[in-house]
């Protein structure tokens, strides 16, 4: 791979032991996938922050960096609310390590931002063409699909030797040749809400890392249908890039598929009627994160009621503190509001038997992930349960 | 005799062969806490990979066991150096995080290396040293 002479400084260790090994990690990713160089990236968000995922190696290995992040960078979802994480049931023990986490990654100059949808905070961080590193997979599929930058998948010290010196190999959904679509998908049903999340949930295992082509009929899906169908995808398989036509960017060059696929009312259906909602003794919102209009949504259905279930809505730190009135509202009814954390990462989640979601990612993670079972419902269903209904 | 390699992560070392023609998933197949292989499907079940050169085909699984090597490493339990077919970003990144010697890009025959012989890796010269032939 080629190094300008910059790089190649600091990959013989002219700027220290940090950064010499930091470039190792690209330069060896590099290798492995065939990249010609390297490219600067424009934002990071980095894996690797739930302690549960990383362990006490984990935290070690962070907190025994130097240096300080290039480019912006910003955090996945943690293992618990860094405020509000006796309300969820976390461990003084797991907290503690938790925040010395958080702290060697403040440490590193990375903006304590712990959220699955940096796109829905911040709108500096990716723009169409953007080079990015970035880590969450339903951010990644965001990233590729709706904002048309340009992002592999990183693991969490790919990503921190990305923000360190702030380039990436120029390899993967970096290239158009790796972006052309593999797969058509032709929908017959008029979706909304959760039915996105079915389908990626469906289409995930079929296509596995290929490149989805969607042909949807009807209304046109909002921001937040889009995040739950890149999100499910890329649970259930690993799709990192899909097009909608008509609504996301165009690929970048003539393609065709090598196979064809479709789906109608009657599959979308099947997904719930095979993971029922009966029998969740708690219901959680906001995988991937809410946005301030799924919040919105959420308080309206649960004016002037209570919750007879544990009910938690799941969100970055900077929406909730951008609509407190929101945040209040749903409270109002005895259901909580969580920041930086969600029910996928959370140690939290363990305790209980079954839990009902909206999401098709959650469907898929929970089991495995957090040894609960799962159910899928509407957002109307999901607080339908949370009310005592059904 | 010797054999040219390509290096992923730098350094040097030296140390007895522990060979394998599968592939390794840290995470689960390999004891944080003691350095042993407790997969009972694994052909290393039972052995010690600590301060051995490891020779195997290359890692798989979990990203988490980058972190795996890492662990071993500070408990002094990692191998001395590895040797892979072809390195994927798991092992890779383990050994760059841990600072281990790891080599790739040599021929299979790499894996008819008896255990216990000793292998010297230089990384950074990109060279394999092995008191054994290892020719058909």
């Amino acid at each position: 791979m080629y190094l300008s002479r910059e790089e190649e400084g600091i990959y013989q260790g002219e700027q220290g032991e940090t950064l010499r090994r930091m470039m190792e990690i690209l330069v060896a990713l590099g290798d492995i996938y065939g990249a010609e160089k390297l490219v600067p990236v424009r934002s990071v968000q980095i894996a690797g922050v739930s302690y549960k995922n990383i362990g006490e190696a984990g935290l070690e290995w962070i907190s025994d960096l130097q240096g300080k992040v290039m480019v912006p960078s910003i955090l996945n979802p943690a293992g618990m609310d860094l405020c509000r994480w006796k309300e969820m049931g976390i461990g003084e023990e797991f907290a503690r390590k938790q925040q010395q986490t958080i702290e060697a990654y403040r440490k590193l100059g990375v903006t304590i931002d712990c959220t699955c949808t940096p796109y829905q905070i911040y709108d500096g961080l990716a723009a169409k063409g953007d080079h990015l590193a970035w880590s969450e997979s339903s951010a990644v599929s965001y990233a590729n699909s709706v904002i048309g930058a340009c992002t592999n998948r990183e693991g969490g010290p790919s990503a921190l030797a990305a923000a360190l010196v702030g380039k990436t190999a120029l390899y993967g959904y970096h290239l158009d040749e790796n972006r052309l679509p593999t797969h058509l998908v032709e929908v017959r049903a008029d979706l909304r809400g959760s039915d996105y999340g079915a389908l990626g949930f469906l289409v995930g295992r079929i296509v596995k890392d290929g490149v989805p082509f969607f042909r949807l009929p009807g209304r046109r899906p909002a921001p937040d249908e889009l995040k739950a169908l890149g999100a499910a995808m890329a649970a259930s398989g690993s799709v990192a890039l899909y097009y909608v036509e008509n609504v996301t960017p165009k690929p970048p060059g003539p393609w065709r598929v090598e196979e064809k696929i479709g789906f109608d009312r009657k599959e979308i259906d099947e997904v719930y009627a095979k993971y029922p909602g009966s029998g969740a003794d708690v219901v959680a919102l906001g995988c991937p994160h809410c946005s301030a209009e799924e919040l919105e949504k959420i308080a309206g259905l649960l004016r002037g009621e209570k919750v007879q279930k544990e009910l938690w809505v799941c969100t970055a730190r900077k929406i909730a503190d951008l609509h407190p009135h929101l945040v209040a509202a749903i409270e109002e009814s005895g259901a909580q509001v969580f920041c930086d954390t969600c029910m996928v990462v959370s140690p939290a989640t363990e305790r209980f038997g079954k839990m009902m979601v909206n999401s098709g990612k959650a469907l898929v993670y929970l089991p495995g992930l957090a040894g609960v079972q799962a159910g899928l419902g509407s957002l109307e269903e999901c607080i339908d349960v949370a009310l005592g209904g059904r | 005799m010797e054999i040219k390699c390509h290096k992923v992560a730098s350094g040097q070392a030296s140390g007895p062969a522990l060979v394998t023609k599968d592939a390794i998933s840290f995470l689960g197949n390999v004891d944080a806490k003691t350095g042993m292989v407790v997969d009972p499907a694994h052909e290393l079940f039972g052995q010690c990979i600590a301060r051995k050169v490891l020779i195997f085909p290359g890692g798989k699984g979990s990203t988490v066991g980058s972190y795996v090597i890492y662990q071993l490493k500070k408990r002094d339990l990692a191998p001395v150096a590895m040797i892979n077919i072809r390195s994927e970003p798991i092992v890779a990144i383990g050994a760059i995080i841990s600072g281990i010697p790891l080599v790739d890009r040599v021929t299979e025959e790499i894996l008819r290396v008896k255990n216990g012989t000793f292998v010297e890796v230089d990384a950074d010269l990109g060279v394999i040293k092995i008191s054994q032939s290892i020719a058909k």
